[in-house]
């Protein structure tokens, strides 16, 4: 579904991504794990479009279409979603309305018609219940006000409701209480599907014990440094990331 | 301050509790706060014309000296008249030298020539610009000024008078308050509208009279010729009466240019209730200075949504509020949304004279492209006005890299058991804003109408009226670009 070849990415021209190379098939969930600083959001941010970051090298191709040439409504609309770590407040602007919009412009896209007024309240009702997320949503503007864990799951909120392609959660879990932490990876898994592809950056290897990913990659200084399976983030766990550093300097050194 | 970077902010608070303030009794505070913003340096937007060309000066001073005097009119018209035209000819036009003309340079338009008559005014003319819909009003339409029966239609209802101007110099309750409150100003343009005004509406809500259906009242620009027009309008609207007045500004394609003085004075009695909308959409042919003068009386209130749309040329608009009794609430709302090369311009003047009152003012500037939007907001407390509440606050968002904005707050206090606030902000699109809704697969023009939506809701949510607040809202999408 997603594959990344050689991806270099740079912001403020400094370089971030230095040759970073990920696959990813439909069904998959990959867990991104990494010191701080070491690319995550930057990956996520890249793929989802911003500005601000600048690709100076490689490709990106979602099921064969080449990503990195379109515009963020337009990734969004082919199905890249980025549940964001630090999701902005926009006070006027109401949830519902937002959200509305976003699913009438991703239709339009397809060649849909706009959704039906009663089908969207059913899909808003129903999904709020799957994360359970029972803030009122109606009259209140995006994210305005919110706890930082009511932003998170109004994050998996939009998840549920744009049911993307392709997912990217960035530290969902950060600031989630435990029963918060639950909801949300229960939402997620049943969100998951044979069509779907998650891809969860995080420090935690507890979010794994309920999100359990079929891959766990080690991300240090823009690249992919290590990849295995959940074992590996128990391992990172345990042993914290110097021996990573160290083999991947060694490496580097090469 | 939505979808805001902010880069500037400044809020005062004033909070004056009688006896708790030592020393300071009676105390006058002056506060202003300035802020100009333009990546362009801001200031070198309007520049001073020193060539003075008096060509429409020299015009109006024949015109007043050839005018016929007014033959079924009380004579004191002639001397009022005579009076503020004396009165303009000691002030002339103003020069960006006047304090209140600072970034508001009328020169380019004053020396121009105009015809100072109609006689290049279109018979037919469409007012589909105008049109709100699902709204029905009874309609007023003056085209170039002039009262147009035609075009008119509904106004005759019971507790609705309407008059052209001309007409109403005979009537008692127009003697009453034609010419008492705004010639108080220093405004030149108001001394030479009283001396030359030829038209407008004299329009009375009769006392307990509650209107069913809006007043809308459409401005015309119709002229082949360049035109100078100088309507001259008295709304009264008496004791317990409730009306809400609509006023559209538009343009005929084919008009010339032409500059418009329009002078209203408004006088809101006991307990009557007005809420009056200006909605500025004329092309870019038309210039308008505006004048509006209230006058308020006990328990009345007087709400003013002002809102101005990419097109016009130049737009300035005095409002001052005059707060003359106890239990006196005054709103003014703005939205501004300029376009191209337009500039817009919003004094206005909230005076408390009285103790008890609530004032509360809003005003919000967007601007596009190389245009300019200044907003200056004086609140007077006067000594007498113990009690107040006046709040006023000015949020603007630079969209164009050349745009700029010249905002200036002040507040004048004289009494000291007041409350009162006042503060500006100045931004820019918030990119965080825009990228986290496109990112959602939200355009970017509509994630720019959300955002710009969400920056004018602080005003916009206040319409009393929800099918003007709709049309307002559609017209604000309509005004940006790529919208
Ligand atoms: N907009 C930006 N401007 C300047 N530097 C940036 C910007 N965004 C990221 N960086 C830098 O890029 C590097 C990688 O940042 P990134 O946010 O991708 O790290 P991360 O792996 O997500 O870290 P964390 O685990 O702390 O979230 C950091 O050194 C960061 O300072
Ligand atoms: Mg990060």
């Amino acid at each position: 579904m997603l594959s990344i070849k050689k991806l270099h990415a740079e912001v403020e021209g400094k370089e971030i991504l230095k040759g970073l190379d990920l696959e990813i098939n439909a069904g998959e969930v990959h867990a991104i794990m990494g010191p701080n600083g070491s690319g995550k959001s930057t990956l996520g941010n890249v793929l989802a479009g911003r500005e601000s970051y600048e690709v100076t090298e490689g490709e990106v191709l979602l099921d064969g279409r080449d990503l990195l040439e379109l515009s963020p409504e337009d990734r969004a609309r082919e199905g890249v979603f980025l549940a964001f770590q630090y999701p902005v407040e926009i006070p006027g602007v109401s949830n519902i309305n937002f959200l509305k919009t976003a699913i009438n412009e991703i239709r339009e896209y397809k060649g849909l018609p706009p959704v039906e007024a009663r089908d969207f309240l059913n899909m808003v009702k129903e999904k709020q219940k799957l994360v359970e997320f029972e803030a009122k949503l109606a009259n209140r503007s995006l994210n305005e006000g919110f706890s930082g864990g009511e932003k998170k799951r109004n994050e998996i909120f939009q998840l549920a409701m744009l049911q993307p392609k392709l997912a990217i959660l960035d530290e969902t879990d950060s600031g989630l209480d435990i029963d918060a932490l639950r909801i949300v990876a229960r939402g997620v898994n049943q969100l998951r599907s044979k069509d779907n592809a998650f891809i969860v950056i995080t420090h935690y290897q507890r979010l794994l014990e309920y999100i359990v990913p079929d891959f766990v990659h080690v991300l240090y200084n823009g690249r992919i440094v290590r990849s295995g399976t959940k074992e590996l983030a128990l391992e990172l766990e345990e042993k914290g990331y110097d021996w990573i550093k160290e083999t991947a300097g060694a490496e580097n050194a090469i | 301050m939505i979808g805001l970077k902010r880069q500037l902010v400044r809020k005062t608070q004033y909070k004056h509790k009688g006896d708790t303030i030592e020393r300071e009794e009676a105390t006058t505070v002056v506060d202003e706060a300035l802020a100009e913003i333009g990546s362009n340096g801001g200031l070198t937007k309007q520049t001073m014309i020193t060539q003075v060309t008096d060509s429409l000066y020299k015009q109006l001073i024949r015109a007043y000296e050839e005018r016929m005097p007014t033959e079924e009119g009380p004579h004191s018209l002639d001397e009022i008249r005579g009076q503020a035209f004396k009165r303009f000819e000691k002030l002339g036009f103003p020069t960006v030298k006047h304090e209140d003309w600072k970034y508001t340079n009328v020169q380019p338009l004053i020396s121009q020539n105009y015809l100072l008559d109609t006689s290049t005014s279109q018979a037919e003319v469409a007012i589909g610009k105008a049109a709100i819909p699902n709204l029905d009003t009874y309609r007023v339409v003056l085209v170039d000024g002039i009262f147009n029966a035609e075009l008119s239609s509904g106004i005759d209802v019971p507790g609705l008078h309407i008059l052209p101007i001309q007409e109403a110099f005979d009537q008692l309750s127009f003697a009453k308050y034609f010419a008492e409150y705004a010639d108080k100003t220093d405004n030149p343009f108001v001394a030479l509208n009283t001396a030359l005004f030829k038209s407008g509406v004299f329009i009375t809500v009769t006392k307990n009279s509650v209107l069913e259906k809006p007043i809308h009242i459409i401005h015309v620009a119709s002229a082949t010729e360049p035109l100078f027009t100088q309507t001259r309008n008295l709304y009264v609207i008496e004791a317990n009466a409730e009306a809400e007045l609509i006023e559209s500004f538009i343009t005929e394609d084919n008009a010339a240019n032409n500059l418009n003085s329009l002078v209203s004075e408004i006088v809101v009695h006991e307990n009557a209730k007005l809420h009056h909308y200006y909605l500025q959409l004329a092309g870019k042919q038309s210039s308008y200075i505006n004048h509006t003068e209230i006058y308020q009386k006990k328990y009345s209130l007087y709400n003013n949504y002002n809102c101005s749309f990419p097109g016009s040329a130049f737009v300035r608009n005095n409002i001052n509020v005059r707060l003359d009794d106890s239990q006196v609430e005054s709103h003014l709302y703005g939205v501004t949304l300029t376009a191209g090369n337009q500039f817009v311009d919003n004094h206005t003047v909230v005076d408390h004279l009285k103790p008890h009152c609530e004032s509360y003012e809003w005003y919000k500037n967007i601007t596009q492209d190389t245009s300019t939007a200044v907003f200056n907001g004086k609140i007077f407390v006067r000594l007498d006005a113990q009690k107040t509440n006046a709040f006023q606050q000015n949020n603007n968002m630079l969209i164009g890299e050349k745009s700029a904005i010249y905002t200036k707050p002040q507040l004048e206090i004289f009494a000291d058991d007041v409350k009162c606030s006042h503060g500006c902000t100045i931004g820019q699109f918030d990119n965080q804003a825009l990228f986290y809704l496109r990112s959602r697969g939200i355009s970017e023009a509509q994630a720019r109408v959300l955002l710009v939506h969400a920056f004018a809701f602080d005003v916009t949510n206040r319409f009393a009226n929800a099918t003007v607040r709709k049309y307002v809202e559609h017209l604000v999408e309509q005004g940006l670009e790529n919208g």
